[in-house]
């Protein structure tokens, strides 16, 4: 048992040992200051931080649905919910081509009346990361919400509060713990997205090319880069573990 | 500010129907054992559960009338609830927590603050006003609850199992404390309880509910000299029988008969002290007219006095002292004999 526990840690942590290895270590500022590099990295930014504001917006209604109401077909809302974590990403961009694509079945009528065309833009390919990381956030949520004590919402209202402050005051302060991390664990996931991303926005240089993108084309024209880029990825997941563990999965 | 309640809540398995009536200034305890609709009722009250049935009244104002399809929701009713574990807010300070009632009548903030802070001072917290709940004991976040409930100047007091999570070395300091606060309050103040101890210590008058009924109220002495049900006689450490009554003679539920002077005539209940229970090793002879064999089922031993559950024509318990349960050498599964002297018995109508 002991032999093959430590056969599996070895299995996790030699790629990573060899990412830390093979890094550029003396050209590492050169390679991530490399203009396409940091035109990537803006790029992943602007469209997980986007996606991750989206999910919230979207996904909060939706855990609380998921969560507060009985209603028949709820079991099946959130099986839907969670499809796009288990779908494979490249059919989650094909499926997004069928939706929003210029002849897509809401693509077609966005394009005709508002002249919107969300295929291969940055708009898509935040998009993209936010039908494979909203799921993240909803699911997180929902347990949150959950594990919420109903009383304090009743208490709440013999105080004077009618249902939406109960909700601002008191419901999201208490889940504020799962809001947080599922916000962390939307973006994260946002961050890495790559099959959707490329299926649906393509790999356009400062258009759709986030970091995962830039990292699979890098490896083919600059390995360097594309390592050093995978070790940033690698230190942001890391940080986005220790924070989860340390601060913000703390209960009150 | 009188309070005029008849209610009614039907859920699938159970139902409560209740009236109740108090005074302003009063305080009344609903008091029965666990599952009996005390915190159904009270959930009623402060429209948290819904009536089938009914009709709420605060101080002349209708806060739900069933018939009138009125129903005001909890947040505008004028009530402040204690609930049984407090439930402050966690992400608040005490002081937060307090504002909080303040707040949500329109109160701005410093405003809001300023008042709770004077409230914290009432209940002697005035340098925890910055403390999290977290950080708060068992009795300092009641107080915290109390105030946070009295703040908003309700008229009527609902108060849930309020000591029920203390611990036993703070619950006797905290149950005056508590019965002083509440006397300087001038509404209604209703407290919910399966303690005895704590229903008498605090209210003028009880309510005992079982199954969802009202099965008897009345001052303390009264309740506790008459009891109506097995519940209350067991709560007051006393054997309760019922029966039909014919002169001096009792016909029990059982089948047994009982003989006690002025029984009167009718339904009947019957108590008997465990004190008045006198066991035997054999007949005894004389006086006493009420004898009957019996089996032991138990023995309770409660320090000086020993409680002897026995079993016969007439389920009874007998308190005796350690030496008798030596002397008689009683056992449980053991035989013995009862005996009951007849002006021992107090009789009232069912």
């Amino acid at each position: 048992m002991l032999l093959l526990a430590a056969f599996a840690v070895l299995f996790l942590v030699l790629p990573l040992a060899g990412l830390v290895v093979r890094a550029p270590w003396g050209s590492l500022w050169y390679e991530l200051s490399a203009a396409d590099v940091r035109e990537a990295l803006r790029l992943s930014l602007l469209c997980s931080v986007s996606a991750t504001a989206l999910s919230v917006v979207l996904g909060l209604p939706l855990a609380w649905v998921q969560a507060r109401l009985v209603f028949r077909g709820r079991a099946l809302l959130r099986g839907l919910t969670l499809l796009p974590i288990v779908l494979p990403p490249v059919v989650g961009g094909v499926a997004l081509l069928t939706a929003f694509g210029r002849r897509g079945l809401l693509g077609q009528w966005l394009d005709a009346a508002f002249g919107v065309r969300l295929p291969f833009t940055t708009a898509g390919a935040a998009l993209a990361e936010t039908f494979v990381a909203l799921p993240f956030f909803v699911l997180t949520v929902e347990g949150g919400l959950r594990s919420v004590d109903r009383r304090l919402e009743d208490a709440a209202r013999t105080l004077g509060a009618g249902p939406l402050r109960v909700f601002w005051s008191v419901t999201l302060p208490v889940v504020r713990p799962s809001l947080l991390a599922g916000a962390v664990l939307c973006w994260a996931r946002a961050l890495g997205e790559f099959g959707a991303t490329i299926t649906f926005a393509g790999n356009f240089p400062g258009r759709t090319q986030t970091l995962p993108l830039a990292v699979y084309l890098l490896l083919e024209s600059r390995p360097e880069a594309g390592i050093a880029v995978s070790l940033v990825l690698v230190a942001i997941s890391l940080a986005v573990l220790v924070v989860l563990r340390d601060r913000w999965l703390r209960a009150w | 500010m009188n309070l005029l309640a008849a209610v009614r809540v039907e859920y699938a398995a159970f139902t409560l129907d209740v009236e109740l009536a108090a005074d302003a200034g009063e305080v009344v305890a609903v008091l029965g054992p666990n599952g009996a609709g005390k915190s159904t009722l009270l959930a009623a009250l402060a429209g948290l559960a819904p009536l089938a049935r009914g009709r709420i009244e605060v101080g002349g104002r209708v806060l739900a009338d069933r018939t009138a399809g009125v129903s005001l929701p909890p947040e505008r009713r004028p009530i402040g609830v204690v609930f049984q574990d407090y439930l402050l807010f966690p992400h608040l300070s005490a002081l937060d927590n307090v504002a909080f009632g303040l707040r949500c009548r329109g109160l701005a903030r410093a405003a809001a603050r300023a008042r709770a802070r004077d409230w914290l001072a009432r209940v002697g917290l005035a340098d925890l006003a910055l403390a999290r709940p977290a950080q708060l004991s068992g009795g300092q976040a009641q107080r915290v609850a109390l105030a946070r409930a009295l703040a908003v100047e309700p008229s009527l007091l609902l108060l849930d199992e309020p000591l029920a999570a203390l611990d036993v070395h703070t619950r006797a300091a905290m149950r005056r404390a508590l019965s002083d606060r509440l006397a300087e309050f001038g509404g209604v103040k209703i407290v919910v309880t399966h303690h005895a101890l704590e229903a008498i210590a605090l209210a003028g008058r009880l309510v005992i509910i079982e199954q969802g009924r009202v099965v008897q109220s009345g001052t303390p002495a009264d309740v506790t000299a008459r009891p109506r049900s097995a519940w209350v006689a067991e709560l007051v450490g006393v054997n309760l029988v019922r029966g039909r009554a014919a002169g001096e003679q009792i016909a029990l539920t059982g089948g047994a008969t009982l003989i006690a002077p002025g029984a009167g005539s009718g339904e009947v209940f019957a108590v008997i002290h465990p004190r008045a229970v006198a066991l035997h090793r054999t007949r005894p002879e004389g006086t006493p007219r009420n004898v009957w064999r019996a089996r032991i089922d138990g023995l309770d031993d409660e320090g000086t006095r020993v409680r002897v559950r026995t079993s016969g024509p007439l389920a009874i318990v007998a308190e005796v002292t350690p030496g008798a349960v030596a002397a008689l050498a009683l056992d449980q599964g053991g035989d013995v004999w009862v005996s009951v002297k007849a002006m021992e018995i107090t009789t009232y109508p069912a």
